[in-house]
Formats: C-alpha cells, structure tokens, sequence
C-alpha cells in the first residue's frame, strides 16, 4: 500500500482500527479497575449503620444521651426551661459562629436556638429536644457536657466553651456543634441519619 | 545482566534515570529488542499467563485482607461479609479463588510443554529448577490460602496435610505442634498461615525474576530443540510476541471469566461453605483439585511414612529431572518414542487426579498404586533408557530451515527476501 509523503486527508482503515481499539480497551481498563476502587467505598454493613432510631423515652429533663452514629457520639440531649431561655436570650452578634451549623436546614441559617433545635420534617419546633455530633469542631475531641463557662459543654483539650445550644462562645472551635439529620418517628423515637 | 547498556536515549530525563539505575535499558534488552526464536507456538504463550496471574493474584489478595479477619471465630463471617456487604466483594473473592486455579492450569500446562520440548536440558537445568522452586512456592501459597476461610475443608484439609509430618521418626510430633502453635490446628495456626499466605507471592515474584533471568542467559528453547544459530533464527520480542502473548492472554481470560461469573463454585468443594468444626470430620476430605494426583500418590503407599515419602519424591523427581533424561535431542518433535511416552505421562497425571478425588476403596487403591508406580518409572527408569536406547529423528540444521522447510521453503532468493523483511507478506 503507498502512502503520500505528507498525511493522508482521509482517515485510514488502521486510524480506525487504532481508535476504536483505544476505546475498547479504555472502557476494559476501566471496567477492571472500578471494582477495585469501589471495594473501598462503605460498604452494604456500614451503610445499614447509616441511620439509627433511638428511644428517648427514658431520657428525663435535663438528662443527656449518647449513642454512636457513624462511628461518632451523638448527644440528645432533653433540656430545661432554663437552659431553653439562656440559648434564645443570646444576641446574633455575641456567637463566633453566627451559622446555625443544621443539616435540616439550608446552609447558611442563622444560629438562633430554634434553628438549632430544628428537625427534619417538622412543622413545629421542639426546643426540648437538642441533639448535636459530640465532636468538638477544633481537633476533634468529645467535649464533656454540663460543663464550662456557658452552661453547656466544654471540651478539655485545648478549652473550648459552648452553650446551652451547643454553640461555640469561647476558645479555639471555629464552628458551633453540628447537628445531624434527624426526624422524630414518633414523639419518643428519633431515627439519626 | 552485564554493565552499562549500549542504548543511547535522546529524552534526557530518561537518560539522566538510565546512567544511574538502569531499568529502562533492562525493560528495552529484555522485554522488546530481546531476540526470540522465531517460531514459538502458542505453548510458549503461558509464561506470560502465569506472570499476569501472579498479578491477579496479589491485586485481589491485598483487596481482600482490606476486608477478611483472620480469627477463628471471626473468619468465615468476614469472607461472607465480603460476598454480600462488601462492594464488588463477590467478584474479588471469586476472582482470587478461581484465579488460584487457573494458576495451576496454565503452570501444568508451562511444565508440560518444558517435558515434551526438553526445555530442562543443558543449559537450562537451573532455569528448571528455579521452576520447580516456583511449583513448590505456589502449592505451598495455594494450601494455606485455602485454609484462610475456615470452612470445613479449610480446617480438616489443614489438619490432614500437617499432620503428614508426624510421620517423621523421632521428631515428628514436636514438629506438627510447633506447626501447628499447639495441639490440634487453631487460631496459631490460622494467624501464622495468613502471614505466609501473604509473603509467599512476594517470593515468588523475585524468583519469577530469577528464572526470567536464568532464561535469559541463554535464550528461549523453541519447538525444534536446536539452539539458535544465527540473528536470522530470531526475532524481537516486541512486537511480535508481545502482541502473541497478549492475544493467548485474552483467550485464556474468557475461559477465567467463564468460571468467575458463570460457574464460580463449580472447581470448589460445597463442604468449605460449612464453619469448621473441629468435632465433626466430612465423609470425604479432598484437597484442591490441583493438589489431587499428589493426594492420590500419597495414599496409594500403605505405610504412612512412605506415602510421605512418595508425595515429596514426586517433585523431588522433576526436580533431577535434567540428568534423569539422558538423551542428547531435545524436543519430542525429534523423539518418536519419547513422545509416546509423554503422552503416557499426561494420562496417568490425569488419572492419578482423578483417582484423587475418589475415596481410597476398592479398584481406586489399585489403579492409585498402578499409576504411581508408573509416574516414577517414567522418569526414573523410562528416560534414561530412551537417551540411550531411542532413535532419534535427525534435526534440522537450524531453526530458520525448520521454518523455510515447513512453510514450504521456495528458492533461495525468495526465501531470503522473506526471511529478511518479516514484516512483509508474501
């Protein structure tokens, strides 16, 4: 078969053969290596864990729970009145961290305490009710509740305060306590995740 | 390997990499330019097999133990949670087990092929000792692996094949307890048969390397048996056995995929699928399919001691293998009488497999003793009979004349011009 001393105008029968090659063996390459990867991913057990009902029936006024979501503690806490009035007294401008850090609500709400307090699905509000990721959003410690400058949680590591909301008003946390998705099945069982 | 190579690179950094480690040059001499003989067939295509199987091996094997628990009590459950929870769990477990197979397959076929072109003969003794090393490595890898699962084959198949050693006068059972950590196989023996399992391919690798290399020093046998004579016998690796390699790969893989997606228990053995239990023993404990014709030499002796004897000999055997075939002519395409009895070979390999996987009763012991006695005839008394005794065919003077004479050798001319340009056609 000649070939012309510059390139060929038309593709050749080979140029098709190599490309359609390339793609075969691109999209085989691909097909082998996925599974490999994807074997890391979570898995069928862990995302079952993704989501856990808890019954807070026995948790009293002014009692805290803790259970493992994720692999990480999660404080329900029942709050009472008066720590209710001190987290809804608090001026915007007074928190370092005026975000309401909510996954039931959009991104940027504010972090007043019925924002931070706000569950998915519901109509109403129930300030009693404050569950939050027990993970100190500094370094990651588990911050000791009933404890600290503000009524709420402090956490030993390096001495960061919240509130009776869990939000950050003192110390090093750059962010106030994030609150999980949660939904109340019923007024005594809330599924987390 | 020898010094500095001769291959000068124009890209600098690659030769910046080449002046102080020469890896690239290595890649180039050996796996591209490396001059092969030029008529290989397809039996020449399953080194390449096993080396992309060693691969699969390894890439599945480390993917598993991301998953699996190596705890008696923990075990079985772990390889199930990969089967159901894990993502593609199924697949890569399927994959490990049926690829251990299929490394067995195309290892038999390798050193069937070595047999019947006397590709153990001189110079390459040592090339086919480091392959024995290698079949003693994988069997070994082989054996604990299976034990990983802790099904009841797992256990009882390890129990059984440990326990060979208490055969061995004297010191038999303190070597079995210190095998097994203890007085019976449990969670030491377990443990350290998971941490061989996951050396042992590593091993492998550099002794694959070292028979790679071994080969390399005097070249590649080829179908004639005659040594190549001149650059004329041979032809670069690359492209045309890359390519070669590459389309036997391919095949071989849709036989593997078969087996992995369409029938991936069917070279397995249901009983694995129950948690071992160490007070209940199955009816009929069988190792591997692979491991089957040296199961059946092991019980066709009636003394335990001696089947031992007789399962290691068996290996020991290819082992000598170089100075037990006295003959001068290398391949059986030379040797009519040789190649009858190679094939003589290959049915009692098979028939002592088969036997294997039967319960050691009636006519089976027969037969097992039969064939046993046979498998060691043929190497110990068979070959170096026929070096002495076997009329040989004569040999082509070189390869490219076995070639220009099969492909119907024209004029001289003609045949220069094809054997010079092999790239062209016609």
């Amino acid at each position: 078969m000649a070939h012309a001393e510059t390139d060929t105008q038309e593709p050749t029968r080979r140029d098709f053969l190599y490309i359609a090659t390339g793609a075969v063996t691109a999209v085989g390459v691909g097909s082998v290596v996925w599974p490999l990867i994807d074997q890391m991913n979570p898995d069928a057990s862990v995302q079952a864990l993704a989501s856990i009902e808890v019954d807070i029936s026995a948790v009293e006024v002014g009692q805290s729970l803790t259970v493992m979501w994720r692999g990480k503690p999660v404080f329900i806490r029942h709050r009472t009145e008066e720590e209710i009035a001190e987290a809804d007294a608090v001026p915007l401008e007074d928190l370092p961290d005026p975000i309401a850090r909510n996954a039931n609500l959009p991104a940027d709400a504010e972090a007043t305490d019925a924002n931070r307090v706000f569950a998915k699905g519901e109509t109403e509000v129930r300030p009693e009710w404050l569950l939050m990721v027990g993970v100190c959003t500094h370094l990651g410690c588990v911050p000791l509740g009933e404890q600290g400058d503000y009524d709420g949680w402090f956490c030993p590591c390096h001495g960061s305060h919240y509130d009776t909301a869990g939000r950050i008003r003192k110390g090093p946390a750059p962010r106030n306590l994030d609150v999980p998705v949660y939904e109340f099945m019923t007024d005594t069982l809330v599924r987390v995740g | 390997m020898s010094g500095h190579s001769t291959i000068h690179y124009k890209n600098p950094v690659v030769r910046w990499i080449d002046t102080r480690l020469p890896i690239i040059s290595m890649m180039q001499t050996n796996a591209m330019d490396f001059p092969t003989p030029k008529n290989l067939n397809y039996m020449w295509t399953f080194g390449g097999i096993l080396t992309l199987f060693l691969g699969i091996q390894i890439i599945t094997g480390i993917v598993l133990v991301m998953h699996y628990t190596p705890h008696v009590d923990l075990a079985f459950n772990s390889v199930e949670h990969i089967m159901r929870d894990v993502n593609y769990g199924w697949l890569i477990r399927y994959m490990h087990a049926n690829g251990a197979s299929f490394f067995f397959i195309a290892v038999y076929i390798h050193i069937f092929r070595g047999l019947y072109y006397g590709s153990y003969k001189q110079p390459r003794e040592l090339l086919w000792m480091i392959g024995v090393v290698i079949l003693l490595c994988m069997m070994a890898t082989a054996f604990m692996g299976y034990v990983l699962p802790w099904g009841q084959m797992s256990f009882w198949g390890a129990t059984v094949i440990t326990n060979l050693f208490s055969a061995i006068p004297l010191v038999g059972t303190p070597i079995v307890e210190w095998l097994w950590g203890g007085f019976a196989v449990g969670n030491p023996t377990l443990n350290r048969f998971f941490s061989l399992h996951y050396l042992l391919p590593f091993v492998l690798a550099a002794l694959v390397f070292l028979h790679i290399w071994a080969l390399h020093v005097p070249g590649n046998n080829n179908p004639t048996g005659v040594e190549v004579k001149s650059p004329k016998d041979t032809i670069p690796f690359h492209p045309y056995y890359t390519v070669k390699d590459f389309f036997a790969i391919i095949v071989y893989l849709v036989f593997f995929a078969a087996f992995v997606f369409y029938l991936p228990n069917y070279l397995g053995h249901t009983d694995n699928y129950i948690p071992a239990n160490p007070l209940v023993t199955p009816a009929h404990i069988v190792p591997e399919w692979y491991f089957l014709p040296f199961y059946a030499i092991l019980r066709a002796v009636p003394d335990k001691l001696g089947g031992v004897i007789a399962m290691f000999a068996a290996i020991a055997v290819l082992f000598v293998l170089p100075w037990l075939d006295t003959s001068k002519v290398k391949s059986a395409k030379f040797r009519p009488l040789y190649r009858q009895f190679f094939w003589i070979l290959v049915v009692v390999c098979i028939g002592l497999g088969y036997l294997g996987g039967k319960p050691p009763e009636g006519w089976y012991v027969t037969a097992s003793r039969i064939l046993t006695i046979y498998y060691f005839a043929h190497f110990l008394v068979i070959l170096p009979m026929l070096g002495i005794f076997e009329k040989t065919k004569p040999l082509p003077a070189s390869i490219s004349e076995s070639v220009l004479a099969k492909h119907g050798g024209g004029g001289a001319t003609a045949a220069a011009g094809a054997a010079s340009a092999p790239e062209n056609r016609g």
